[in-house]
């Protein structure tokens, strides 16, 4: 008989770092819980990101957050075949667009190469033009990376947690941790779905980390600060003019904005990186977006002519410091995984391995599962055969996605059903193409009526 | 990818993409010059088009000499287009389009590679949603564009929400407040950024629009709310800031061509338009392609395209006994701000039978001036007059004595 009151591990936060880890211990042979205050995973920073599986080259020499993501990149390609889980090789360019940027074009290679990222190499504006059609005549030379990938940002971590899940943890929705205190070597926490015992407590609670810290520990060695966002989805008719990702050549505050191909067939452009003190609310501005779409067009002048298909925006739990922010806390059972800021989703695996290893050194012996299971997830990447193609679909519910009332009903059934709308797009791409529901909205709405906590609609016409 | 393309190609004379009624008009239109294998594919359950979801009239007055409800209307015309025994395929989308006609068709049963000597494609338009209009704010539940709204309560007999603000005031606005009422729900405002009304006779029609004030020059500066919409921040015409607390936000209007199966595939697209490049036959860049209805410019009404679909059709069925000459010798049609668009984008010169016997031309703004159509420098047509956006203007064809190839170009000059 299961205990679903006492884990050996309690996971504090359902993001994309959160389900790695949960994820890592549950084959490990932890018996875990994950709890997350959203109504669905994902709530958080992990809801936006711009979707590159990283090599690494341009991370801090010798830093945790290097080792994280090659580990995290490593294992990715390793796994992720095993859970249906897609990928595409992209590159990328680093592109200068005056000589003071190309005077620091050296040094990013050899960061690079420092970084064991050995084929990262400079490339002259002649080969940069030849290598990537399209680009601005205004390109001075770039550094390719070819090692580059996009991957689908949010079926990975749904395959993480749901491949924990098969294997025996537990997941809490709409669990906020309130409180907790540690006796004899157990931590009880509050949660506003009832109280949960574990005995080594992990602090991956993105955007809210500090404060879950200073509620449990009475301190925090950190403090959230959190970045904004924004970015522009431009129509997939831009697809077919970028193949691969086009970088700026990076400033002390930030990577700066990104276009890159998605998964899913759109191009992306973003982010902005805008500090404030708000945790959850993040605003698209009209002139920001505005901006994006104008600095799309500097970088490849057809972009001009593309429609936009989405805007959106996200935050990004950055801290006062750079680095990643994890430490064990031996005295109290705890593990803090905090300021995990913009490379987490190609670094969530091998902070999952690091913190794995963090837990050992607690002295808990686990027993690896011996045989796991590996469920696999439904694909949305444009380039693998989607669910339309296979008979018996229903009908087309999206039809700018093409996602089908099976794929719908699918996300809406199973041990992690959608729990939002938002949830529920990230789990299918309904209402994410170019009409943006006009055509789909009614559809959706009946068909969702009774499975989310916000639901699309507020009743039935009154005639 | 699977797509079907092992199997062969189902083929017809003609496939018409989308049910509407610029695609049915063409469909019945070929049936009548004696073309057999027509077949109509609509990736929605049912025909009808767009106007399957507007529950009121006028729709009809041309085409059948009374005043119907969008969906009487809709289904009149499925009934008429089956009477002639047309294939109208429902559920059935078309993912892909190629050259030579060649269509990749998914369907509940699988994916189907067809094939027609001629494509007349006719998917409509759709409202420009929040995102596109690169709109402030948080992004709440509760933003919708009218052809949501309709389709929800319409269709699905929900509503979203039970007072919101509707942003614009084009002839679809004011079908939003109908659909509105007719479901209970109550408006708390209709915004217009423009200084006046767009659909000004509309707005006549229905007096004070049931009670519902309007407000012009007034600009939607952000959306507010976490889950739920619960209050729009308004930049009012003498610049003071308001928020108003709605549950809702309504975009209408600012119609687009749905043409992402030219956009995606090879077919020539007018930037002004978003709709796919055509001659006066309707035809495409890959003449294999026709186009008509509302794909081909934002937006006329269900009774133009009813009218523009069957003088497509029936180029098209001249088309196929090799009535239409090559289109080589096409004159380009350039426009310049404050026109927004004309179609259609090439001319062939010299041709007495015109299927689109006007140049259809809208403006972005307000002008008062001289409308002017060039060609080398050679005046060839002007006009005076008022031009007001999202109202047809129309130059008849044949007033147009081009010679050459140069370009016509149109201007509008205020003064």
């Amino acid at each position: 008989m299961r205990d679903d009151t006492h884990f050996d591990l309690a996971i504090i936060g359902g993001g994309v770092v959160g389900c790695a880890i949960a994820r890592q211990l549950t084959l490990d042979g932890a018996r875990v819980i994950l709890l997350e205050k959203g109504h669905d995973i994902l709530s958080g920073a992990s809801k936006a990101n711009s979707a590159i599986l990283h090599t690494g080259y341009d991370a801090p020499q010798d830093s945790l957050e290097l080792s994280c993501i090659q580990a995290g990149y490593a294992e990715y390609m390793e796994i992720h075949k095993r859970l249906n889980l897609p990928l595409l090789k992209t590159g990328a360019f680093v592109v200068a667009w005056n000589s003071q940027e190309q005077s620091r074009l050296d040094g990013i290679v050899a960061q690079a190469h420092r970084n064991g990222v050995t084929d990262v190499t400079l490339l002259t504006d002649e080969a940069l033009r030849a290598a990537v059609p399209g680009l601005s005549d205004t390109a001075v030379a770039g550094v390719q990376v070819p090692g580059e990938h996009v991957i689908d940002p949010w079926s990975a971590p749904l395959a993480y947690l749901l491949q924990a899940m098969a294997n025996g943890a537990q997941v809490r929705l709409g669990a906020e941790v309130t409180d907790g205190i540690l006796h004899n070597g157990t931590w009880t926490l509050d949660t506003s779905r009832g109280a949960v015992r574990a005995r080594c407590v992990i602090n991956a609670a993105g955007l809210f980390g500090d404060i879950v810290e200073a509620r449990l520990l009475d301190r925090h060695d950190f403090e959230i600060r959190p970045t904004k966002g924004q970015f522009v989805v431009l129509d997939k008719a831009a697809r077919r003019h970028l193949s691969s990702i086009i970088l700026p050549v990076p400033s002390a505050e930030t990577k700066g904005i990104v276009l890159c191909p998605t998964i899913f067939g759109n191009v992306l452009v973003g982010p902005t990186a805008e500090p404030q003190t708000d945790r959850t609310r993040a605003t698209v501005e009209g002139d920001t977006l505005l901006n994006l779409r104008e600095r799309a067009a500097q970088i490849m002048p057809v972009m001009a002519e593309m429609p936009v298909t989405a805007c959106y925006a996200g935050l990004r739990p950055a801290t006062e410091q750079k680095a990643y922010r994890i430490k064990l806390h031996g005295d109290r059972n705890w593990i803090s995984v905090g300021g995990i800021r913009s490379t987490g989703l190609s670094a969530a695996l091998g902070i999952a391995r690091h913190v794995a290893g963090l837990h050992a050194e607690m002295g808990d012996r686990l027993v690896p599962i011996p045989d796991p299971v590996w469920p696999q997830v439904p694909n949305l990447a444009e380039h693998r055969p989607r669910d339309w193609q296979n008979p018996g679909h229903g009908k087309m519910l999206c039809h700018c996605e093409l996602v089908t009332q099976r794929e719908v009903e699918a996300a809406l059934v199973g041990p992690l059903p959608a729990g939002t709308l938002g949830g529920l797009k990230r789990r299918t791409r309904a209402t994410m193409g170019r009409c943006q529901g006009f055509y789909c909205t009614g559809k959706l709405a009946a068909l969702l009526q009774g499975h989310l906590q916000e639901p699309m609609d507020k009743g039935m016409v009154k005639r | 990818m699977n797509d079907g393309a092992s199997q062969a190609a189902e083929e017809h004379d003609v496939i018409v993409v989308g049910a509407g009624p610029a695609g049915l008009s063409a469909a019945i239109a070929l049936r009548e010059e004696g073309i057999t294998r027509v077949c109509v594919l609509d990736r929605e359950s049912e025909a009808g088009g767009n106007p399957r979801h507007c529950a009121h009239p006028p729709f009809g007055m041309r085409e059948y000499n009374r005043v119907l409800t969008g969906p009487t209307y809709a289904r009149r015309m499925v009934a008429q287009a089956r009477q002639v025994g047309i294939d109208i395929r429902v559920n059935h989308s078309v993912a892909r389009i190629g050259e030579g006609g060649v269509l990749h068709v998914v369907h509940p049963e699988g994916v189907q590679q067809m094939r027609a000597d001629r494509v007349i494609l006719a998917t409509g338009a759709r409202e420009t949603p929040r995102a596109a209009r690169l709109v402030s704010g948080l992004r709440p539940l509760g933003v919708l564009t009218t052809g949501a709204l309709q389709n929800m309560v319409n269709l699905n007999n929900l509503i979203p929400f039970r007072a919101p603000v509707i942003v614009g005031s084009e002839l679809v606005s004011f079908s939003a407040v109908l659909t509105c009422r007719h479901a209970g729900i109550q408006p708390r405002m209709m915004i217009e950024e423009a200084p006046r009304i767009t659909a000004w006779a509309a707005s006549r029609a229905l007096p004070g629009i049931l009670g519902i004030p309007v407000l012009t020059g007034c600009r939607l500066e952000r959306i507010v709310g976490d889950t739920q919409v619960e209050a729009v921040v308004l930049r009012l015409a003498n610049g003071v800031e308001q928020q108003v607390a709605c549950d809702g936000v309504l975009f209408t209007g600012q119609f687009t061509p749905e043409a992402a199966l030219a956009r995606m595939g090879h077919l020539a697209l007018c930037l002004e338009t978003g709709g796919p490049l055509i001659d006066q036959h309707g035809r495409c860049s890959d003449p294999s392609y026709f186009a008509t209805g509302n794909m081909l410019r934002p937006v006329e009404t269900a009774g133009w395209c009813f009218d523009e679909g069957r003088r497509i059709g029936k180029a098209v069925a001249r088309d196929l006994s090799g009535g239409l000459p090559d289109t080589s010798d096409a004159i380009a049609v350039t426009v310049e701000p404050p026109i927004k668009y004309a179609v259609p984008q090439r001319i062939l010169p010299g041709m007495k039978n015109r299927p689109l016997e006007k140049l259809q031309l809208r403006v972005l703004e307000v002008t008062h001036g001289e409308l002017r159509v060039e060609q080398g420098g050679a005046l060839l047509w002007h006009r005076r007059g008022h031009f007001l956006p999202e109202r047809r203007i129309l130059i008849p064809l044949a007033a147009l004595q081009m010679t050459g190839t140069s370009p016509l170009t149109v201007t509008l000059r205020p003064g």
